[in-house]
């Protein structure tokens, strides 16, 4: 098998070479994404070797969703790219009146076969207009498969996976995450369109998130393992599929339930796992459950404020204490 | 005008648009340095379009840009300081470091903003025009977006809704020769932006965007039938964007000597060249960056956005 190091964003640039080469009949476009090689290189090299497959489009968000499923309907299989996901606001109509419906009102006559890949979350001096979390938006909406990458490997799989499946899928990818590197096997077995993962263990609380969170998480977790409060964090990856149960799981042994994304707090996807694990085992809780997001505001660019209001592992370890040691008595 | 006069006006135009290339060469190095952070998009090369236009412009004008609206912002009389301190994340008074390099604004001098979304300017544009029509003022709504942007639903759904409607908007279209990193010929068959506009039944025309006057003239123009006659107009003004399209771009997209080329035509070489007078334009430079100079050390003192002020304001009434 072949297990290469590479980058997040050579993992998406993987995975749409593996596309084209295995579906003569998908297409990537956007804007940049051929001739300039992509904005963020994710289309890198693939002009030169697929030709006009993979072609630039005029700024143009609306038409380009609509030109991907009328191009789906008709039996290609179109990845495009939305250069950040605050711009998939610009084509809403496309995605929600018009791919989200496709199949269900034709009764399964259309294949709306379409991928949506975009990136988006904060970085330092980000302005408002690019640095928005919007995957709750979709995940409301029946009718797309919504995923967030949080790594490498997963941008391969979940990237595959998305490409292969007869649905439309929103896949979220993260630019801040873009160089971060893992081992990715390239020929390995396809994945569905489906699975939540767990990354670490621990048996004091269960951690929830998705996209670039995780990595936080991840950091916050250090920090409280060092504080001898041990936690479970659980890669959600799909919203739409969801796969709940690693987490009905852990936190049937933690009692406690943190989720943690970078989207706002309020109406974030983060509400509908709280209250789904409440639905499912509200009983089993031994300290009512936490949402740590974005705090509900508009994204600032100056960073000293933007730090202000996003989840930072600091800030995350902190409510997870409260969480777990609620009088600041460290948990048994 | 006389010879007498035609060197002083020359000299004021040349010295706005070394005033915004000498800002952002400025800029370019306090993100090298790290005291600016972010992706930040300069004008260099396109000075002319808002130092021509702003000439014309009132101060009851509302005026939109892009992401490169610095130098529709400094044309439009905001302040060095002020600018320099909201690019580098501090109080500013424009935006209290809110709106960052691409997304800021400055009503109080007729700048209603820059805009980070290709395109989205413009039906707010139409709605300042509108505004002031309602308002009986005697002023227009005035847009600045790049070639690129016409290909969006918005700014064609504006521009027949403002000839329909009968609002004074006028649509400055930068026509830099780039989209990004796509050649704008690549987009769009040349001049589409001028025939766009007569498919609408607007007026327009095609401007030097290296000349000031050019610029001013057309503007005039615009502004006088928006106003006049309530009608919108569309200039697009021929310039070239000298630097990359965003502070991280390599540019390996130009092909050889395009920049060399476009040098020669740029707005303040040719200014210069028109006015011959080394010891006059020499002066000039001196003094803008002695003022520059002045106005980034304010800048430096202004502290950075206070985190405690990062939930005030998001609505008028109770704050939650
Ligand atoms: C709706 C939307 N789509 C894409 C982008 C990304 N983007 C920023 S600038 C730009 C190119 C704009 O080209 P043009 O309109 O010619 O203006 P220029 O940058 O050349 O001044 C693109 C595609 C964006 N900001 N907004
Ligand atoms: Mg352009």
């Amino acid at each position: 098998m072949s297990v290469v190091e590479i980058s997040y964003i050579r993992a998406v640039n993987e995975a749409l070479a593996w596309a084209l080469a295995r579906y003569p009949e998908s297409i990537i476009f956007g804007e940049d994404v051929a001739l300039p090689n992509g904005p963020f290189g994710a289309t890198k090299g693939l002009r030169a070797r697929f030709d006009e497959r993979v072609f630039d489009t005029p700024i143009s968000e609306s038409a380009m969703v609509g030109t991907a499923l009328g191009a789906a309907v008709s039996g290609l299989r179109p990845v495009v790219e939305i250069m950040y996901g605050d711009f998939l606001l610009v084509a809403m109509d496309q995605i929600v009146n018009q791919v989200a419906n496709a199949r269900y009102v034709s009764n399964g006559a259309l294949v709306p076969r379409l991928t949506i890949r975009t990136q988006q979350g904060a970085t330092p001096g980000s302005c408002a207009q690019h640095s928005q979390s919007l995957e709750a938006l979709f995940a409301h909406i029946p009718g797309l498969r919504v995923g967030l990458a949080s790594n490498a490997v997963d941008a391969y799989e979940m990237l595959r996976a998305a490409i292969a499946s007869d649905d439309p899928v929103l896949i979220f990818e993260s630019r801040r995450l873009y160089a971060q590197k893992a081992a990715v096997a390239l020929d390995g077995p396809l994945e569905a369109v489906s699975g939540s993962r767990v990354v670490a263990e621990g048996g004091d609380v269960t951690v929830v998130s998705w996209g670039a969170a995780v990595s936080d998480v991840l950091t916050a977790r250090t920090a409280l393992d060092e504080r001898g409060v041990h936690a479970t964090v659980v890669d959600l990856r799909w919203l739409s599929p969801l796969d709940l149960n690693p987490v009905f799981d852990s936190v049937a042994r933690t009692g406690r339930l943190a989720v943690v994304h970078e989207a706002n707090t309020t109406g974030g996807f983060g509400g509908e796992i709280v209250a789904r694990v409440v639905e499912e085992m509200g009983s089993q809780l031994t300290a009512a459950p936490v949402r740590i997001g974005a705090r509900d505001c508009r994204m600032p660019a100056a960073p000293s404020l933007s730090a202000a209001l996003l989840p930072t592992p600091d800030r995350i370890a902190a409510e997870l204490m409260t969480l777990v040691a609620p009088t600041g008595a460290p948990a048994s | 005008m006389s010879t007498l006069e035609a060197p002083a006006h020359l000299l004021a135009l040349y010295e706005q648009m070394y005033t915004i290339r000498a800002f952002e060469e400025q800029v370019m190095e306090l993100l090298r340095i790290g005291e600016i952070t972010g992706s930040t998009h300069l004008c260099i090369g396109q000075e002319a379009v808002p130092v021509g236009a702003s000439a014309v412009l009132q101060a009851s004008d509302a005026v939109i840009a892009t992401y490169r609206g610095h130098g529709w912002a400094i044309a439009r009389g905001v302040p060095l300081a002020a600018l320099f301190a909201e690019l580098m994340g501090r109080a500013s008074v424009l935006c209290d470091g809110r709106g960052g390099s691409a997304y800021f604004m400055a009503p109080d001098h007729g700048f209603l903003g820059e805009n980070s979304i290709v395109g989205a300017g413009v039906p707010m544009a139409l709605g300042a025009a509108l505004a002031r029509r309602f308002q009986r003022r005697d002023a227009i709504g005035l847009v600045s977006i790049g070639d690129g942007a016409m290909n969006q639903g918005a700014v064609h759904e504006s521009l027949n809704m403002a000839a329909v409607l009968a609002v004074p908007l006028v649509v400055v279209v930068e026509n830099n020769g780039y989209v990004e990193m796509t050649p704008s010929q690549a987009l769009t068959a040349k001049p589409a932006h001028v025939r766009a506009a007569a498919a609408y039944g607007i007026e327009s025309v095609l401007v030097d965007g290296n000349d000031p006057d050019a610029v001013g003239a057309a503007v005039e123009r615009a502004r006088a039938t928006a106003i006049g006659s309530q009608r919108p107009f569309l200039i697009e003004a021929e310039t070239h964007r000298l630097v990359g399209h965003y502070s991280g771009d390599l540019q390996a997209y130009r092909p050889p000597g395009e920049l060399d080329a476009a040098r020669l035509r740029e707005p303040l070489v040719r200014l210069a060249a028109t006015i011959s007078d080394d010891e006059a334009t020499d002066a000039v430079r001196a003094r803008v960056a002695r003022l520059l100079a002045e106005e980034l050390d304010v800048a430096r003192r202004v502290p950075p956005a206070n985190p405690e002020r990062a939930l005030v304001g998001l609505y008028a009434g109770p704050e939650r």
